[in-house]
């Protein structure tokens, strides 16, 4: 196979996009997703802010006990779940919630995540999410393995990995992306360059000009992409995928985004970026104004559509926080469960403990 | 003196081994404009410049593996892990290679590096955030492990460790940051590494505990004693090498003793002073001695309090030993 790789697809100064930050059509660019799919786009990450504002605001109020904002990046994640299909394998991180429930994980499991509730983890059967990693870059191994195993069961599917920028730098990248290239595995690795590991600027991650060159040295397709032009990750994700499915080997995509909120609730980005930056990305490079403007030109959307869709996914999204927030707390001997398939004499004595002390005290734990 | 808390008594003892011996650097993730995710490292990129305060890649096992080769090559690196679970991404150079370069090449190079981390639960963080893995690195023959409790104990054997010639754990009570001030000196003290501080005297029993289960430790002695028990409390401050002598010797006056710690209980540091004590004193012992300790799990964040050792857990456990 010729390589496929162009220098021009990797390196600056344009990354692969289809609608302009006003949302017109790039020259040459042409649209062929359907209008259904477009708003189902658009739906999608109108949720992701929706969902992002309240859980940000129920960690402000003690209800979470941390939380890890996704504004402004959500035409990453949405294009790159969207263009999964429903036996595709996805491997995303606390950040990735978005790509997550897009990928049908139940929205409450995110919630769940943050309150530190074992249920987050428990993902429902049928659903090929392989939970939210915390650890940094510790998933992409984990794609690239059961994408392996894909390819030895003959599977016509895939893997996809979302990591951020800061992940590249972690051995588990590097170790993780040189196993898809010589494995040829059906895996696609998704970077998120949100520009920030926490307070430090991509410009110290790495000597490299881009993220999406690494892939060279690997020996494995990569591509630089508008991150916050939903259409351009959906076509890009959907085509790597495609070569993952037909034994093309694996691609790397390098999503050039932004992080509008802080790393977690625990950091206050003005320690490390300006706000001129923030305001910048916001105002002219928002990627759901981006498609809005593309849908509106189109005459497929309005204000009373919008209206009409904020109200509706404020109530969803009320209605999820509800019930993630009315899960009950686990009885303290739960925890004893899942450690192993049968409990060790140790746990089974460590658990009859325990429930002795809560007996004798009657000890009751409230939680926010 | 200052009233410091534990975050600022670290910042005081960077400052002032920064100050003294231009070999010492301080490296990690956010530790240089960020000041650190905890501002351990508050201020110092700015007295001390890029060159000495290095943010770098987000990468634990690089961390450690280059402040072996600075130390080996004669630098004095500091590096932060910003959490103590984040280290497992480090295990490799941390129990490989730094624990071994002195016996490796028979003392021709050393590796005096010093790793800080916050360790810990208590504070509700997710997984991977409230780990207590000192254990592991006890296990690790060649590398020294320290977890001091108290703003005072936290400057003078930060100080100590940097001053250290061989690897140094340096475990940080996370729960405990922020939690009070203390009178710290103003200017360079040491406290000396392997050596425990008998904080509470007692005739009793003896309950030996580091790092943040100190605190739930005087408040189990406080209950006692108003029960007419009285426990003597030791801060066993460094974990390897630990302090032998002080917990024998209590234990030859009091006949009991319990352990508390945070970690899981199978092959925790509780069990090796346990059998210190079984080896040295057995016919001091009035009664098994007893651990409180974390259990066998990865607890979910949402029951952390149903699993951190408790001030009546470890009630409990004195008065089990009390009355065998």
């Amino acid at each position: 196979m010729a390589s496929i790789i162009q220098e021009q697809d990797i390196r600056p100064p344009e990354p692969i996009s289809v609608l302009a930050p006003d949302g017109s059509l790039r020259p040459g660019a042409h649209v062929e997703e359907s209008p259904e799919l477009l708003l189902t786009m658009y739906r999608w990450m109108t949720f992701g802010r929706i969902f992002d504002t309240r859980l940000l605001n129920l960690q402000r109020q003690g209800r979470l006990v941390t939380y890890a904002p996704v504004s402004g990046q959500e035409a990453a994640q949405i294009g790159s779940s969207l263009a999964l299909q429903h036996e595709d394998w996805l491997f995303g991180t606390y950040r990735d919630g978005l790509a997550c429930v897009a990928h049908g994980l139940p929205p409450e499991h995110v919630i769940l995540l943050f309150r530190g509730h074992p249920k987050a983890g428990a993902v429902p059967p049928g659903v090929n999410v392989f939970g939210q990693q915390i650890g940094i870059a510790e998933q992409i191994p984990h794609a690239v393995g059961a994408a392996w195993g894909m390819k030895l069961r003959k599977a016509q599917t895939a893997a996809l990995t979302l990591f951020g920028d800061g992940a590249t730098s972690e051995g588990a990248f590097h170790e993780g992306i040189n196993f898809a290239g010589v494995l040829k595995a059906p895996v696609v690795l998704v970077c998120q360059n949100n520009g920030w590991a926490i307070s430090v600027p991509r410009s110290a991650q790495t000597a490299s000009e881009t993220l999406a060159q690494k892939a060279v040295a690997y020996g494995i397709t990569g591509r630089l992409v508008d991150g916050n032009d939903v259409l351009a990750m959906y076509r890009e994700v959907g085509s790597a995928l495609e070569r993952a499915r037909t034994g093309q080997g694996p691609t790397l995509i390098e999503a050039i985004t932004y992080r509008y909120g802080p790393h977690s609730a625990s950091d206050d980005p003005l320690r490390y970026r300006s706000n001129a930056e923030l305001t910048e990305w916001q105002d002219t490079r928002d990627p759901l104004l981006r498609l809005r403007a593309y849908i509106e030109r189109q005459n497929m959307w309005d204000e009373n559509r919008q209206i009409a869709l904020e109200e509706e996914l404020r109530a969803e999204v009320a209605g999820v926080v509800t019930a993630a927030l009315t899960e009950p707390i686990p009885a303290p001997e739960s925890m004893f469960e899942q450690v192993y398939e049968t409990p060790s004499p140790q746990l089974v004595q460590q658990q009859q403990e325990l429930r002795a002390y809560l007996k004798a005290t009657e000890k009751g734990v409230t939680f926010p | 003196m200052t009233q410091r808390n534990v975050i600022e008594a670290i910042n005081d003892a960077l400052t002032l081994a920064m100050s003294a011996d231009e070999r010492v650097l301080v490296l990690g993730e956010d530790v240089g404009r960020n000041g650190g995710v905890f501002r351990a490292t508050d201020g110092l990129i700015e007295r001390f410049g890029e060159e000495r305060v290095v943010d770098t890649p987000l990468a634990e096992a690089g961390i450690v593996g280059t402040s072996i080769g600075l130390a080996a090559y004669g630098m004095r690196p500091v590096a932060e892990i910003q959490f103590l679970g984040f280290s497992l991404q480090s295990f490799a150079q941390l129990l490989g290679q730094a624990a071994r370069i002195r016996s490796r090449s028979q003392g021709r190079f050393t590796c005096p590096l010093v790793l800080r981390a916050p360790f810990g639960g208590g504070v509700r963080a997710f997984e991977l955030h409230s780990d207590s893995l000192e254990a592991h690195f006890v296990h690790t023959p060649g590398l020294k492990v320290v977890a001091p409790a108290t703003p005072y104990d936290a400057k003078g054997m930060l100080l100590a460790s940097i001053e250290d010639p061989d690897p140094v754990i340096f475990l940080e009570p996370l729960r405990r940051y922020r939690a009070g001030r203390a009178e710290v000196p103003d200017g360079h003290y040491t406290v000396p590494l392997g050596k425990a501080a008998i904080i509470r005297a007692g005739s009793d029993v003896t309950i030996v505990a580091w790092s943040a289960m100190i605190a739930p430790a005087l408040e189990a002695a406080e209950t006692l004693a108003d029960e007419g028990i009285q426990a003597e409390v030791i801060d066993l401050r460094t974990l390897a090498p630990f302090d032998a002598d002080t917990i024998i010797h209590s234990v030859e006056k009091t006949g009991r003793a319990v352990v508390v710690h945070e970690a899981p209980k199978t092959a925790g540091v509780g069990a090796e002073i346990v059998a210190t004590i079984n080896e040295r004193a057995l016919y001091s012992l009035e009664a098994p001695v007893a651990r409180v300790t974390g259990y066998d799990v990865v607890t979910p964040v949402i029951l952390e309090d149903y699993a951190l050792p408790s001030p009546g857990r470890i009630v409990q456990a004195v008065r089990a030993t009390l009355n065998t």
